[in-house]
C-alpha cells in the first residue's frame, strides 16, 4: 500500500527529511506554481525542473525508480486529457500536460516521502489549514492501517471458505459487497469506541496538541534558495 | 477509611430497551485491586463506563468523596484511569509522546509539562524508546503499555482495565501482571482470565445479568461460579483433544 510506503520513506535522516515541514510545503508550492505557469515550449525549463526534482529525491535517499513508477499514479488521468489535446492538433501542449502533471506527482511524493504524517499536517496547521480538516485527515491516516489489516482478514477468511475462485465470479463479488458493508459498521463501532476513550482521558471538545515545530534558520535558507532558484530558470 | 469508588442502586437500560444493570452496589477502598467476573454480556464494561461519566445511568455513583455529576466529571476522570481493551481505540494520535500526552494536555497542562509527564509515564511502563514512534509500528504488548502510560501520565488514584490481558502472548501478560502489581493505585480489572486475577486481585465480584450477584476472594468467588477454563467437563476436555 502506498501509504505505508510513504510513511517507512518519511522516517529518514537526509538534509531533505530535517527541514521544517512548513519550509518543504512552501517550497513544493513554489515548485508546482512555476511549472504550471511554464510554457508548453520551455522544454529546457521543463528539463531543469525535472533534473531538480531527481536531485531532490537522490538527496533524501529515496528510492528513485521506485518513487518515479509511484507517481505514475496520475497518468491515466493526465493521458486522457493529453490525448484531447493530442486530437485536437496541439502535440507540444499535450506532451506538457503529461509532463506537468506528473512531475507534480513526484514532487508531492518527495515532500510526503520526506516529511512524516503528523509533521506535515502540524505544518498545514500552523500555516492556517482549518483544524478539523487537518484532524479528520489524522484519523484517516491512523485508522487506514487498522481498517486495511481488518479487511484483509476478512479478505483471508472468505478465501478459505471458498472453492475454485473461476467458478463463482458472482459469489466473489457478493462476498466483497458484504465485506465493505461489515467494515464500515465495524469502523462506525470503532468510531464510538474512540469517542469514548477521548472522553475517558478529560476529552472536552477541543483538541490540544503539543505543536513541536521549529522553523530554524536553516529552513529558511532552503526556502529561499529553492524559491530563487525555481523562479530564476522560470523567467530565464 | 472513605472508599474510592461507592456505587449505589445503579441502573442502566440501553436504548434497544436492554437492561445492562440492574441495582448494583459496589465500593472500592484505596489500594485495592478487585476482579470483576462476569458472562460476556452480564453488564461488567457497561458498569465501568458509568464510573467516570462516559454512560448515564440511575443511581448515585462517589469517586473519591465527588458525587458524579456534570459539575464533577472533569475532575473524576482525572481521579479514573480507564485502559480498554482495544488498545487500538485509545491510541488515536499520529505518535506515541502525542498519545499519552493527550490527557494532561485536555487536563490543563502546558504543553512543556505534557511532555514531561508523558516521557515519566512512558518511562514508567518501560516505553520511553517509543516516544516517536507511530502507535501502528508497535506490538500488541507494546500498544497496551502505552496505553496505560496515557492514563499513568494522567496522575489517576484509579486504574480501571477492561481485559487487559487479551491479544497478549504469555510473556506479554506475565510483563503486564508485574509492571501492574508495580503501580500503587487501586485498580479495577475486568477479566476472564482467573489466574490472571488470582496474581493482581485482593478481591473479587461477579456478574449476572447486570447484577452484582457475589464478592469475596478470587478464589472464592472462582470456586463458587466454576469460573475457569479447567472447569469443562472431562468428556469435553477429551473430545476437544481428540478433534485437534
Amino acid at each position: 500500500m502506498h501509504h505505508v510506503h510513504l510513511d517507512n520513506w518519511s522516517h529518514g535522516s537526509s538534509p531533505l527529511h530535517a527541514r521544517d515541514p512548513r519550509a518543504k510545503i512552501l517550497a513544493l508550492l513554489v515548485f508546482l506554481i512555476v511549472l504550471a505557469t511554464t510554457p508548453p515550449n520551455a522544454a529546457l525549463t521543463l528539463g531543469i525542473d525535472a533534473v531538480l526534482l531527481v536531485s531532490g529525491i537522490l538527496i533524501a535517499g529515496l528510492p528513485l525508480g521506485n518513487l518515479l513508477l509511484r507517481a505514475m499514479v496520475v497518468l491515466p488521468f493526465s493521458l486522457t486529457f493529453g490525448l484531447i489535446s493530442w486530437l485536437a492538433g496541439d502535440r507540444l501542449r499535450a506532451l506538457a500536460l503529461v509532463e506537468k502533471t506528473y512531475l507534480s506527482a513526484a514532487a508531492v511524493l518527495l515532500v510526503v516521502g520526506t516529511t512524516s504524517l503528523p509533521a506535515l499536517l502540524s505544518g498545514l496547521e500552523r500555516m492556517g489549514a482549518p483544524r478539523m480538516l487537518v484532524l479528520v485527515a489524522q484519523f484517516i491516516y491512523r485508522y487506514l492501517f487498522v481498517i486495511s489489516e481488518q479487511a484483509q482478514h476478512m479478505r483471508l477468511a472468505a478465501a478459505s471458505r471458498q472453492g475454485d475462485p473461476r467458478f463463482h465470479r458472482k459469489g466473489r463479488f457478493r462476498a466483497a459487497a458484504g465485506a465493505l458493508a461489515v467494515l464500515f459498521a465495524r469502523s462506525y463501532y470503532r468510531a464510538d469506541g474512540i469517542h469514548r476513550a477521548m472522553l475517558a482521558r478529560a476529552f472536552t471538545g477541543r483538541f490540544q496538541l503539543l505543536n513541536s515545530l521549529r522553523f530554524r534558520f536553516a529552513d529558511g535558507i532552503f526556502l529561499l534558495a529553492a524559491a530563487a532558484f525555481l523562479i530564476l530558470v522560470r523567467v530565464q | 477509611m472513605t472508599p474510592l469508588i461507592q456505587v449505589r442502586g445503579l441502573h442502566f437500560q440501553y436504548e434497544d430497551g436492554t437492561k445492562a444493570l440492574d441495582g448494583v452496589d459496589f465500593t472500592l477502598d484505596p489500594g485495592e485491586t478487585v476482579a470483576l467476573f462476569g458472562a460476556n454480556g452480564s453488564g461488567k464494561t457497561t458498569f465501568v463506563l458509568h464510573l467516570n461519566g462516559i454512560l448515564r445511568g440511575q443511581g448515585d455513583i462517589t469517586v473519591c468523596g465527588m458525587p458524579l455529576g456534570k459539575e464533577t466529571l472533569p475532575a473524576v476522570r482525572a481521579k479514573i484511569g480507564m485502559v480498554f481493551q482495544d488498545s487500538d481505540e485509545q491510541l488515536f494520535m499520529p505518535t506515541v509522546l502525542d498519545d499519552v500526552a493527550f490527557g494532561p494536555l485536555n487536563l490543563g497542562s502546558t504543553p512543556h509539562a505534557a511532555i514531561h509527564l508523558a516521557e515519566a509515564a512512558l518511562e514508567q511502563v518501560g516505553m520511553q524508546h517509543a516516544s516517536g514512534k507511530a502507535p501502528y509500528h508497535l506490538s500488541a504488548g507494546e500498544k497496551k503499555r502505552v496505553a496505560l502510560a496515557g492514563v499513568l501520565a494522567m496522575n489517576p488514584e484509579i486504574l480501571v482495565l477492561d481485559e487487559p490481558n487479551t491479544f497478549l502472548d504469555p510473556p506479554g501478560q506475565s510483563n503486564l501482571v508485574h509492571l501492574l502489581k508495580s503501580l500503587p493505585q487501586a485498580k479495577l480489572i475486568i477479566t476472564h482470565d482467573t489466574h490472571f486475577a488470582a496474581a493482581l486481585a485482593t478481591r473479587a465480584v461477579f456478574f449476572e445479568k447486570g447484577k452484582l450477584v457475589a464478592e469475596g476472594p478470587v478464589d472464592e468467588i472462582v470456586q463458587r461460579f466454576n469460573w475457569r477454563y479447567s472447569a469443562l467437563p472431562a468428556d469435553l476436555r477429551y473430545s476437544a483433544q481428540r478433534r485437534f
